[in-house]
């Protein structure tokens, strides 16, 4: 009994160290670092789903974490929603963003469907940069609502009586659900029908349509669920980064990072992104600080040919045949 | 023998101005071993993809066992019965053999079945192959014979009504051509229809109750295997004169 529920235990576990770090009162850096780096976890995780199980190349991730930043955007200037409404519109948006350029261009097989994605990343940035209602190319400042409640109860009070005593950590601790759950759906895909029917299909299309995989509809729906997952990773980043241009809502650094991480970690299973991200997540932080930017995504870019080279399958991959 | 299982009916195809299959018209029937010749490039594979929904023909149509196919997407025709193998083997390359044949039995043949029933449909399979003891081997380093039975048993798995084979023999030794040979006579003795592509004059004349020939996308030739060996079309095809 416990044993069938060990995974969903550990999420549990995970998720209340989390909320243990929120109550530490560490320093503020490292709420900042790891809320990247969770964000990162689940970034590549939605990506895996479509890029890894079903071998199709999303370049355009940039563009459904943006659309889902400017989705929240959108909510808090329109009405001041909840960030918790914040990040299902958000995820119900990109998800239908998804499953329409799935639409249209899954039919293009390999480096067609890559540069279509990455195309509609740039069309995206566009539109944003010349609306002005969510602050155009100059971007928008956000202010965190003072003190929110959600059901009832006080999340946030600087005075010890919500549950946080700011937002930041609050969204910390939001941001770990939100990983965890993408991580928890990932293993489901993972480990069901419809994995394995991505697996067919990245193996060889044609065949797994001759025996009776429905390639189209699966692809769509990973389209749709890598997308809302995404766009849920972006509905979170203006309430915790307080100001927004569309530059950071579709940072390429985001396109390129969501491929390396799970390409480094192991695409074939739903551990290889957690790893790949929190590794090079965390690389990159502490190379944030200490050396420039530029050089962070040379690195990355240095490790990604090391890894497609030596270590096809990823580290997760390389463990698991070292232990056979 | 019975009812026609496989109508095809005036059935064209095109590439650009490139006409690969003109009004090919013939009928296959329920429980028929059925032979598919033709010279390299005469349209038996553009044909086979017609059927199993790779490729949409153009003009004609294609009715099989009641259903009218065209328009209809690959996946759906082979969950009405029809299965296809590649004349250049297409395995799931990076699962096991148990794991490719798992998915024509969970996607078709046995939808809805617990993981123990699949993997169990998917072993007794393997056994009538004789391919059980390669269950758990990756597809990656397997020789011409094993890709070639892996291929069949994948589609045979699908539990198709109408098993179409795409020159499951080029490469073969004469000893594994009798091997492969055999399995499709034990599955068509189980009632499966069965259409055999193949160059092997030997094996498909042994094979089939019935041969059509094409050539240059047009069908010359149609009849049991004594006459088409003697039909003067036939061989001027193949000799090209
Ligand atoms: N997708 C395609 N696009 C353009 N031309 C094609 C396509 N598929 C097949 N052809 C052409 O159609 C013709 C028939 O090809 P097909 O593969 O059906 O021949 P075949 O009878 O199976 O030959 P073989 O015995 O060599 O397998 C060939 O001239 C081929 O080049
Ligand atoms: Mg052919």
């Amino acid at each position: 009994m416990i044993g069938r529920y060990k995974f969903e235990i550990g999420c549990i576990l995970v998720l209340a160290l989390a909320f243990l770090a929120t109550q530490a009162e560490f320093n503020r850096f490292y709420y900042f670092a790891g809320f990247a780096i969770l964000q990162y976890v689940m970034i590549a995780t939605a990506w895996n789903i479509l890029g890894g199980y079903g071998g199709y190349i999303n370049f355009g991730t940039a563009g459904f974490l943006g659309v889902g930043s400017y989705v929240a955007i959108g909510l808090i200037e329109w009405g001041d929603a909840a960030i918790v409404w914040q990040v299902v519109a958000a995820a119900v948006v990109a998800g239908l963003l998804g499953l329409f350029i799935g639409y249209f261009t899954l039919r293009l097989k390999g480096v067609y469907f890559a540069i279509a994605t990455l195309a509609l990343a740039i069309v995206l940035e566009t539109i944003v940069n010349n609306w002005d209602f969510v602050g155009g190319a100059a971007g928008i400042s956000i202010l965190p609502p003072r003190k929110p409640e959600l059901l009832g109860i006080l999340i946030v009070d600087r005075k010890g009586d919500g549950i946080f005593s700011n937002s930041k950590e609050f969204l910390f601790f939001l941001m770990a659900a939100m990983a965890i759950f993408s991580v928890w759906v990932a293993r489901t895909v993972e480990r069901g029908k419809l994995g394995r029917g991505l697996n067919a299909i990245k193996d060889n299309e044609e065949a797994a349509e001759c025996m009776g995989v429905p390639t189209l509809r699966l692809k769509l729906i990973a389209t749709t669920l890598s997308g809302a997952l995404m766009g849920a990773a972006g509905g979170i980043f203006p309430s915790y980064m307080t100001f927004v241009d569309p530059p950071t809502a579709f940072n390429l650094e985001f396109a390129v990072n969501s491929l390396a991480m799970p390409m480094i970690g192991g695409t074939f299973t739903w551990l290889g992104p957690v790893v790949g991200a929190v590794l090079l997540g965390t690389v990159q932080q502490i190379a944030i600080v200490t050396i420039s930017s530029e050089l962070n995504l040379l690195i990355l870019g240095v490790l990604l040919v090391i890894f497609v080279t030596v270590a096809p399958h990823g580290i997760v991959g390389w463990f698991m045949k070292k232990n056979k | 023998m019975s009812e026609t299982l496989l109508e095809i009916n005036s059935v064209t195809k095109t590439f650009g101005g490139f006409t690969a299959l003109s009004n090919v018209s013939t009928e296959v029937l329920s429980g028929e071993r059925f032979g598919l010749i033709g010279p390299n490039g005469s349209g038996k594979t553009t044909l086979i993809n017609c059927i199993s929904g790779l490729l949409q023909n153009d003009g004609g149509k294609i009715i099989f066992d009641g259903h009218q196919l065209d328009g209809m997407p690959a996946y759906k025709r082979t969950a009405t019965g029809i299965t296809r193998t590649f004349q250049i083997p297409r395995p799931f390359h990076t699962m096991t053999i148990m794991d490719n044949l798992k998915i024509p039995v969970e996607f078709v043949s046995k939808p809805g079945a617990t993981q123990t029933e699949i993997a169990d449909e998917a072993m007794h399979i393997l056994e009538t192959m004789g391919m059980a003891e390669k269950a758990n081997q990756e597809t990656a380093g397997l020789t011409q014979i094993e890709l070639r039975k892996l291929e069949l048993a994948r589609a045979i798995a699908a539990k198709p009504k109408l098993l179409i084979s795409d020159e499951a023999m080029a490469g073969l030794t004469g000893t594994e051509v009798d091997e492969v040979l055999e399995i499709l006579i034990k599955f068509n003795e189980q009632g499966m229809t069965i259409i055999m592509i193949e160059h092997i004059m030997r094996a498909v004349m042994q094979f089939s109750h019935r041969v059509i020939c094409l050539d240059a996308g047009e069908l010359i030739a149609e009849g049991v295997p004594e006459e088409i060996v003697k039909d003067e079309g036939v061989e001027r095809a193949y000799l090209g004169v």
